[in-house]
C-alpha cells in the first residue's frame, strides 16, 4: 500500500476491483465503513461476483475476469476525453511531457519490437529522446505529437464505451456510471482509492492490471494524497515483509537484485545501476544503491566482504534465467532436476497450480522437508485419500522430513502489514510437543551443514563458513539481535564528512536509519529499507503511541513503517509546485518556505525546494511514468490481453493468445483447454471465514463453511440440469474436482463480443487434511502460466466445464 | 509503552476480583461495591496478557493472547482467550471470523507435536528425535549440494548455482525468521528460492 489501512478514512470513493475486501479483510475494510459514514464516501464494486464488498457498494458493475486492463484504459480515455485530468499534476508530476523516441509503436495489440519465436519484445525503442547532456527531452506544453501524453491519448481511444461493454461484458451505462463518478476525483480537493489485491496480481497481465489503475490515479492527482493511493491489500500477514526482506529468487534484501550471469564481478553489477537523474536537479534516490549493496554484503559475510574482493561478490548465485520461481521449480522438478525440496511454512499442494504436475513433481523428488505448525497436505503428498488424493503411495520414493513449528502465539517479532508497518509482538504461549522456531530449525541447518563442511570440505564452502553468524547463541538466534542486524550498525567509526574531528556513530553503535550507510565498508545493514527498525533509540517497532494528531490516520508513534517511519508514499506530491496542499482541509505536508512541515515525515529531502525537485524520487526521472519504457515485458502502456484460456478471442488481435510475452513452458502447452471443449470461464476466491488451508484445521471455522463448493448462476444451473445443492463435476484440461453446487443471483451471465460468458466460482479452502470435511481446490484445475514480469501463476481466469454428478468417493451426499 | 487507563486497563482494574474497597477508592459508590464483591472473578483475572497479531491477513489486526502461566517467565502457559486489541488503531479491538477463532487455530487437533520421517515408499510417518532429523536434513542436503553445485558455466564464469534443491519461504513467519532463513538460502547458493508473494 502506498497508504495506510487507517488513511482510507480520508477518501471519497473507494474504487474495489481485483479484491473483496470485506471479505478477505474484514478489519481493514472497516476503514471504508468510516469514510463511507463520516465524510459520505463512495464505494463502486466492479467484481465478476455481487460480492459482501458489493453488497455494500454505492455502485457495482459486473466485469468478466481477465479484462480489467480494457475497462481501466476505458476510465482513462472517458477522463481524457472530458477533460477530467487533475492538469497541473499530471503536467508537473508525471512524465506526460517526455517526448518518445519514433520507433516505438502500437497496432494489432502489438507493441513494436515483437518477436513471435523467442515470444518477447525487443524494447529498445520504447525510452525517451534524449539530449546531448543525457537528460530526456520534454515538451511542457504537451503539444508536441511525441510526448507522452498524446501517445496515451491515441492508445486509450480505442477504449470507447461500446469497445469496454464488447470485451468485458460491463453493460455500458454502468460502465458510463463508473467512469463519471471516478472522473470526479479530477478536482483537487477530491481523491480516490484503489484497494486491489490477488484479482488483479494473478493473471499473465498483473502487473498490466495495476500499472492501469495507477496510471488512471496519476491523472487524477490522487497519488501521494491522504485518502488516495495504489493499496494492495496483500494476502498473508508478512507476505509484505518477506518480499521486502528480498525471499524471493530474483532479489536480495530491500530490492538491492541479485545479479546475473552478465555482470562477472561487483564494478560490472554496479554499472548499470548508477540511476543517473533523466532530468536536471531531480534525486533518484537508488543512486545511493552502492551504499546499500556493500552494506548488506558486510551483513552477510562481516570481514570476509572486502574492497579488495569486490565486497565477496564472487559468493553471490548468478543467475542464468530472470528467475528460478515456482513455477520453473516446479517444472524442473517434473523434468526430473530437482531433487530436493524444503517448504517452510507453504502448502504447494494446495497453493500451486496444476496439481497433477505438482503431485508428479513431489514425487519425483529424493527428499522433502516442511516446517509447519499444521499437519499440511504437502508433508502428506503421498497418502491415498481416495478422489481427494488418488496417489499410488508405494511408488512414491520421495523421503519426508516433516518438522513442527511454533505459531504466532508462541512465537515473538515483527510483522510487516500492508502499510509496511512493523510491528512487534511477544509470545504468550508454550508451544505444543517439541514444536520449535523456525529460527531455531534455520540455525540449527545451517550449524550442521557447516560443521559438516568443516569437517569433510566440499563444494564451494566458502559462502557458508564465512557468513556471519554473531548470535549470543549461535544455534538460537534471538529475534532482537536478528532485528538489530537488519537495522545495521557502525562497523569503524562514522565521522562527519565536513568535520573528520567528530563522530556521528561510534563503532559498534546501530545507525539512526539508512542515510548513515556507507559504501566504504565501514556499516553493516542487512535490509536497507527497514534500517530505523531498531537503532540506539530501541526497538521503534514495539513503540504504542497511538495518538494521532488532529486525527490524520498517520499515527507517528505506532510501531514503525518502512521507510524512515514514513506512512504516505510520494507524500510530497500532496502539495502543488508551491508547497501547498492541494486540498487544505487534508493537508499532509506543506513548504514552510525553508522545509516540509506536515503529518508525515516528508518523501523527498526536508530542504528540497518545491519548484525544483519533483516527488517521484525513486524514479530517475523524477516524476511518476505514464509511460514506463522498457521497464515492463509486455508494453509501456497497458493493453487488453485476454487470458490464455479465455471464452472469447482478443478483438484487437484474434490470433494472440494470452499475454503474447507471458511466461509458458513447451510442456504445458498441450494442456491448455479452449472454449469449445470448456465453455465457461472460472475464477477463484477466499471466503470470510476462511483463511487458506490453515482454519479448515480449527472447529470454528470448520463448522462456519464446513465444505467445498462452486457457484454458479441460475441460467447456468438451468441450462445444465443442476440443482442447488447437488453435486457437480467441475473439469478443466488438467483435472477434475467435485463440489456442491451453490446456484446463485450473485453471479449473472454476460455477454462479451456477442456470446454469452458463464461464470464459475471456485473457493479454495479445502483439502485432504484438518477437521473441515474433505474437499478440492481450484488448483486442481487451473493453468500452469506465469505473469510476464514476475511469473505469478494465473488463478484468476480459466475456462472449465460443469455436469451434475455424485459425491466424490468416500463422501456421503 | 503507552497504556495509560486504557479500556482494557480499566476492566483489568475493576474486574479482577480485587477488594471492594478499592473500588469505593476509584469512586464507585458502596452499593456498588458491595454487589461488585459478590460477582464471580472475570475469568481473565489471573491470567498473563500477551499483545500478539493477527497471523492471517495483511491487515495485522491487535489482539491481546489471555493465557494460564507466563511463557516469558519459563512457565508453561495454555491460552484460554483470544480478543482483538482495543488499542490498536486499525481494528481498534474488532476481529473478524477468522481472527475471533484464532484459540482454535493455536490448539488445533492437527497441530505438529514431533518430528517425522516418511520413508521412501512407506504409507506412514515415523517419530524421530530432532537431533536425528536434523542430521539427516543436514546430510542430505550437503551430499546433494556436494553432487550438483554448478560452481562455473560453460564460459568458466563463477556462478555458485544450486539448483537441484528449492525452498519455499512462510509469508507468515517474522521478519526475523525471514532473515535468518535468507541467510541461510541464500549462503547456500540456493537459487529456487521463493515465498507466497511469488503467487
Amino acid at each position: 500500500m502506498t497508504n495506510a489501512w487507517t488513511d482510507i478514512k480520508n477518501t471519497d470513493l473507494v474504487v474495489v476491483m481485483g479484491g473483496n475486501a470485506a471479505e478477505a479483510h474484514p478489519c481493514g475494510f472497516k476503514w471504508v465503513t468510516e469514510a463511507k459514514a463520516h465524510r459520505g464516501a463512495k464505494l463502486i464494486v466492479v467484481d465478476p461476483r455481487y460480492t459482501r464488498t458489493a453488497s455494500v457498494s454505492d455502485f457495482y458493475a459486473p466485469i468478466r475476469q481477465g479484462t480489467d486492463i480494457a475497462f481501466l484504459n476505458g476510465v482513462i480515455n472517458y477522463c481524457i476525453q472530458n477533460n477530467k485530468v487533475q492538469w497541473e499534476y499530471t503536467k508537473a508530476y508525471t512524465n506526460a511531457s517526455f517526448i518518445v523516441q519514433d520507433g516505438f509503436a502500437y497496432s494489432d495489440g502489438l507493441f513494436s519490437g515483437y518477436d513471435e519465436d523467442k515470444r518477447d519484445y525487443d524494447r529498445s525503442s520504447w525510452d525517451y529522446v534524449m539530449d546531448e547532456d543525457g537528460f530526456a527531452r520534454t515538451d511542457p506544453t504537451l503539444q508536441h505529437p511525441r510526448c507522452v501524453w498524446n501517445l496515451l491519448k491515441e492508445h486509450v481511444s480505442a477504449y470507447t464505451p461500446e469497445m469496454v461493454e464488447r470485451i468485458c461484458g460491463t453493460p455500458r451505462d454502468k460502465f458510463l456510471k463508473v467512469a463519471e463518478m471516478i472522473s470526479e476525483c479530477s478536482s483537487p480537493t477530491k481523491t480516490m482509492t484503489s484497494m486491489y489485491a490477488l484479482g488483479w496480481t494473478q493473471h499473465s497481465h498483473g502487473a498490466q492490471n495495476i500499472r492501469a489503475m495507477a496510471m488512471l490515479q496519476l491523472i487524477l492527482g490522487n497519488i501521494g494524497v491522504r485518502g488516495g493511493g495504489m493499496n494492495a491489500l496483500r494476502g498473508h500477514s508478512n507476505i509484505q515483509g518477506l518480499t521486502d526482506l528480498g525471499l524471493m529468487s530474483h532479489l536480495l534484501t530491500g530490492y538491492l537484485n541479485m545479479p546475473t550471469e552478465k555482470e562477472p564481478d561487483f564494478e560490472t553489477y554496479m554499472s548499470s545501476r548508477q540511476f543517473r537523474p533523466l532530468r536536471p536537479g531531480q534525486t533518484s534516490y537508488w543512486q545511493n544503491y552502492r551504499k546499500f549493496m556493500v552494506s548488506f554484503m558486510k551483513a552477510m559475510y562481516g570481514d570476509a566482504a572486502t574492497a579488495e574482493n569486490g565486497w565477496a561478490y564472487h559468493y553471490l548465485s548468478k543467475l542464468d534465467v530472470p528467475a528460478y520461481d515456482v513455477l520453473r521449480v516446479f517444472e524442473m522438478m517434473n523434468a526430473g532436476h530437482v531433487n530436493g525440496y524444503i517448504c517452510q511454512g507453504f502448502n504447494p499442494l494446495l497453493a500451486f497450480p496444476n496439481r497433477g504436475k505438482v503431485v508428479a513433481g513431489l514425487s519425483k523428488l529424493k527428499f522433502l522437508i516442511t516446517m509447519d505448525p499444521l499437519d499440511t497436505e504437502t508433508a502428506r503428498f503421498w497418502e491415498n485419500h481416495g478422489e481427494f488424493n488418488d496417489v499410488d503411495t508405494a511408488s512414491i520414493q520421495t523421503e519426508v522430513i516433516q518438522l513442527p513449528t511454533r505459531c504466532f502465539a508462541e512465537d515473538q517479532g515483527s510483522l510487516t502489514n500492508s502499510g509496511r508497518w512493523l510491528q512487534w509482538f511477544w509470545p504468550a504461549a508454550t508451544a505444543p510437543g517439541e514444536a520449535r522456531a523456525d529460527t531455531w530449525i534455520m540455525a540449527q541447518i545451517f550449524l550442521r551443514m557447516r560443521e559438516l563442511y568443516r569437517k569433510e570440505g566440499g563444494a564451494f564452502p566458502d559462502p557458508l563458513l564465512n557468513l556471519s553468524w554473531e548470535y549470543h547463541d549461535p544455534g538460537d538466534p534471538e529475534p532482537e539481535e536478528l532485528a538489530k542486524e537488519i537495522n545495521g550498525r557502525a562497523l569503524r567509526d562514522l565521522t562527519d564528512p565536513n568535520d573528520p574531528s567528530k563522530v556521528l556513530v561510534p563503532a559498534g553503535k546501530q545507525v539512526l536509519n539508512f542515510s548513515q550507510l556507507r559504501d566504504d565498508g565501514s556499516t553493516m545493514c542487512g535490509c536497507w529499507i527497514y534500517s530505523g527498525n531498531f537503532n540506539e533509540n530501541g526497538n521503534n517497532m514495539a513503540r504504542r503511541d497511538n495518538h494521532d494528531p488532529d486525527n490524520t490516520g498517520a499515527y507517528l508513534g505506532w510501531t514503525f513503517a518502512w521507510p524512515l517511519n514514513r506512512r504516505t508514499l510520494y507524500n510530497r506530491a500532496s502539495a502543488d509546485l508551491n508547497g501547498k496542499p492541494w486540498d487544505p482541509s487534508r493537508k499532509l505536508m506543506e513548504w514552510d518556505g525553508t522545509k516540509w512541515t506536515g503529518y508525515d515525515v516528508p518523501d523527498i529531502a526536508p530542504n528540497a525546494k518545491p519548484q525544483d525537485v519533483m516527488p517521484f524520487i525513486m524514479n530517475q526521472e523524477g516524476v511518476s511514468r505514464l509511460f514506463t519504457r522498457g521497464l515492463l515485458r509486455d508494453g509501456p502502456f497497458p493493453a487488453h490481453m485476454e487470458p490464455f484460456e479465455s471464452p472469447v478471442q482478443n478483438v484487437f488481435n484474434r490470433k494472440m493468445r494470452g499475454n503474447p510475452v507471458g511466461r509458458i513452458f513447451e510442456s504445458d502447452i498441450s494442456q491448455f483447454g479452449n472454449s469449445d471443449e470448456f465453455p465457461y470461464a472460472a475464477t477463484s476466491y477466499r471466503l470470510t471465514e476462511h483463511f487458506h488451508y490453515w482454519t479448515k484445521h480449527n472447529r470454528v471455522n470448520a463448522s462456519l463453511q464446513p465444505e467445498f463448493f462452486v457457484e454458479l448462476s441460475e441460467e447456468l444451473a438451468a441450462e445444465k440440469g443442476i440443482k442447488a445443492g447437488g453435486w457437480v463435476r467441475v473439469w478443466s484440461k488438467r483435472g477434475s474436482v467435485k463440489a456442491k453446487a451453490v446456484v446463485t443471483k450473485r453471479i449473472r451471465p454476460l455477454i462479451c463480443d456477442g456470446k454469452t460468458v458463464h461464470v464459475i466460482g471456485i473457493p479454495l479452502h479445502w483439502g485432504f487434511t484438518g477437521t473441515a470435511k474433505k474437499g478440492f481446490g481450484p488448483n486442481s484445475l487451473t493453468p500452469f502460466v506465469g505473469e510476464a514480469n514476475i511469473e505469478t501463476p494465473g488463478y484468476k481466469a480459466f475456462l472449465v466445464n460443469i455436469e451434475p454428478s455424485t459425491a466424490p468417493g468416500g463422501a456421503v451426499a | 509503552m503507552n497504556m495509560e487507563l486504557s479500556r482494557r486497563g480499566f476492566l483489568k482494574a475493576t474486574g479482577a476480583g480485587v477488594a471492594a474497597t478499592s473500588l469505593g477508592a476509584m469512586g464507585f459508590g458502596a452499593a456498588e461495591a458491595a454487589v461488585a464483591a459478590h460477582v464471580r472473578p472475570m475469568k481473565l483475572a489471573n491470567t498473563t496478557e500477551t499483545r500478539n497479531t493477527c497471523p492471517y491477513c495483511s491487515v495485522a489486526c491487535g489482539i491481546i493472547i489471555y493465557s494460564k502461566g507466563d511463557v516469558r517467565k519459563g512457565e508453561q502457559a495454555d491460552v484460554v482467550h483470544i480478543e482483538g486489541d482495543a488499542d490498536h488503531p486499525t481494528n481498534l479491538g474488532t476481529l473478524c471470523p477468522k481472527g475471533a477463532a484464532l484459540k482454535d487455530f493455536v490448539q488445533a487437533p492437527t497441530r505438529l507435536k514431533h518430528p517425522m520421517i516418511r520413508k521412501p515408499g512407506s504409507d506412514k510417518f515415523e517419530q524421530v528425535s530432532w537431533d536425528v532429523a536434523l542430521d539427516r536434513i543436514a546430510r542430505l542436503m550437503k551430499d546433494d549440494r556436494d553432487a550438483n553445485f554448478l560452481a562455473a558455466n560453460a564460459d568458466g564464469l563463477a556462478v555458485n548455482r544450486w539448483t537441484t534443491t528449492g525452498m519455499l519461504a512462510a509469508s507468515a513467519t517474522t521478519n526475523e525468521t525471514a532473515w535468518t532463513t535468507f541467510k541461510v538460502a541464500k549462503a547456500l547458493g540456493i537459487v529456487g528460492f521463493d515465498n507466497q508473494a511469488r503467487v
